[in-house]
């Protein structure tokens, strides 16, 4: 019996360590390397003793990363085209669970199912279903000039304002299901009892239902926002040549410079980055947990 | 009291617009008879037999859907039993660590998963080709599958496990026939998310595919870079009625199920005569 559980632990345990945790020592092991000696074929480190291994480290590909602007940009930009479509997701999210959580009892299940569909269909598909709409000769510039906004073809495809509505389309789900859930528990008879009490329709949802809400409102922000910093479907697809993120800077020093040390360095200091968020969304995960209980 | 107001009204209209409209559109366009996809000039399943035709995007469906089921298999099994070892395992060395490993996953940028897989796979030596993607994908989706278990696991009622422990049957026999039906649903759940993440990874598989393996996504998506095409616009309408489909099916299963579970409560209820 203690085989068995031993076995039934060990089993994916053994599993995460080999593919998850040794891999990505790996990564970090090599970001301190020297690049003539990682690139390919490089020696595998994981035979060499470990004095070795201290006397190869050097924090060169660091140092390059701190000195060469294009890096400081592009963490900087990613940090900037996240936060603006969290925003953005926020701004159109909200009124979409708003209404589904106020739409009547019998719509509900197929409303939740409508939102949830985009999320089962590919990821990369629905990133180019927008390559042809924003492009110069596009519905959405065919659009424009019938209407007579514009009477030049606007350049949307390829800038960042194509990158902002990929993430907002393409993330929304994520951003429409915990606020949904929010305001789903919510007890209307709070929103009445301000009515009655003296606040207007607009005071009552900014005074109640906003800050009840909050969790919801934490939880989708995180959910869009650290997937969107690393994002590379995106940028690549719809972003320009002007378009810096920071996953896209990872893939091209890999694929196309195949300069692994740096690849890894960036790797290693985007997931730096991304330790502060991750904690704060776990600490509210954990407060709403508590909260329910 | 729920109230309808014209903003409600207004709001899901435009928000499910949004949400539909891209698709609809991209739909429309692979029965288009013109190459140039932006201008329409008439009704044709052209670009369908055209797809039908290319081997090399027929191949990597082959390879993406073996792949897919292969892996998303794998990971349900490993991801019930984290799930089973996090809820009822109890303390063990290392815990901690466990859970880290099973929650970080689900945060780590794909870019940085697919990075240190090959370097791993390069460091001993493995050729990348379909073994190494199913690695991948199954590693990353036995963390989802496993999320998806344990909360089912949480809800439900311990002592039934109990019961059937007391009763004689041995831990093996308690999960196969008390807890595994009763989280039957998670666990084939589990299985249709892995399923599709696999089907749907790009960048984690870019990074560990070899020249003898090309998924679906890859090829599209390098298709995709030059600009949009009307191959890729039939492909896709067909992907997305294959979602359409299964979700569907999945909810109105699932809607059955509930209605059936609530008349047997129902039914377990009234005072036997």
């Amino acid at each position: 019996m203690n085989m068995r559980r031993f076995a039934l632990i060990a089993v994916p345990y053994f599993w995460l360590l080999a593919l998850f945790l040794v891999p990505f020592l790996i990564v970090f092991k090599i970001s301190l390397s020297d690049t003539a000696l990682a690139i390919p074929p490089y020696t595998p480190t994981i035979k060499d003793g470990i004095s070795a291994l201290i006397a190869q480290l050097d924090f060169e590909n660091f140092t390059f990363l701190a000195s060469d602007d294009l890096y400081w940009k592009a963490y900087l930009s990613s940090l900037r085209i996240a936060v603006i479509s969290t925003a953005f997701t926020l701004l159109v999210g909200y009124p979409i669970a708003y209404g589904m959580a106020r739409a009547p009892e019998e719509w509900r299940a197929t409303l939740m199912m409508l939102v949830i569909l985009p999320f089962w269909t590919s990821f990369l598909i629905r990133v180019y279903a927008w390559m042809g709409i924003l492009s110069n000769e596009g519905l959405l510039n065919q659009l424009l000039m019938w209407v007579g906004v514009t009477a030049e073809p606007l350049q949307i495809l390829n800038t960042n304002t194509a990158v902002y509505i990929g993430i907002v389309y393409t993330y929304l789900p994520f951003m429409i299901l915990p606020i949904y859930a929010a305001l789903d528990r919510l007890d209307e008879s709070l929103n009445e009892a301000a009515e009655d009490l003296g606040c207007s329709r607009l005071q009552a949802f900014w005074l109640v239902t906003i800050p009840l809400s909050r969790n919801g409102i934490v939880a989708g922000s995180f959910l869009v926002f650290i997937p969107a910093l690393g994002e590379f479907v995106i940028p690549s697809l719809l972003g320009g040549s002007g378009t810096l993120m920071i996953g896209k800077v990872l893939w091209e020093e890999f694929f196309n410079n195949r300069d692994w040390p740096v690849a890894s360095a960036v790797a290693v200091i985007l997931l730096l980055i991304l330790i502060i968020p991750i904690i704060l969304f776990q600490r509210n995960q954990q407060k709403q947990a508590e909260a329910e209980q | 009291m729920k109230r309808m107001t014209w903003f409600n009204v207004t709001s899901l209209t435009l928000g499910f617009a949004f949400l539909y409209l891209p698709m609809i559109i991209l739909v429309i366009y692979s029965f288009n008879a013109s190459k140039l996809v932006t201008v329409w000039a008439g009704f044709s399943t052209r670009w369908y037999g055209e797809l039908l035709q290319n081997e090399a995007f027929l191949n990597a469906a082959w390879v993406t859907i073996k792949v897919a089921v292969i892996s998303s298999s794998i990971a349900t099994v490993l991801g019930t039993m984290a799930a089973y070892v996090l809820v009822r395992g109890g303390r063990f060395m290392g815990r901690t660590l466990f859970s880290g490993m099973i929650y970080a996953p689900l945060v780590m940028p794909e870019v940085i998963t697919g990075l240190s897989l090959l370097l791993l796979f390069i460091g001993i030596g493995l050729d990348r080709g379909v073994l190494t993607i199913v690695l991948a994908h199954t590693t990353f989706s036995m963390c989802y599958v496993s999320v998806v278990v344990s909360s089912r696991l949480v809800s439900f009622d311990r002592s039934l496990e109990e019961a059937a422990l007391d009763l004689g049957s041995s831990p093996w026999e308690a999960f196969r026939l008390v807890t595994l039906p009763i989280i039957a649903p998670a666990v084939i759940s589990g299985w249709l998310l892995a399923f599709t993440l696999s089907l749907d990874d790009l960048v984690i598989a870019s990074f560990t595919a070899g020249p003898s393996a090309t998924t679906l996504p890859i090829k599209i998506f390098s298709a995709v870079r030059l600009g949009v095409s009307p191959e890729i616009n039939a492909l896709s309408t067909i992907m997305i009625a294959i979602v359409t489909v299964g979700v569907i099916t999945a909810s109105l299963v699932s809607k059955r199920s509930s209605l059936r579970a609530q008349e047997e409560t129902r039914a377990a209820e009234r005072p036997t005569t």
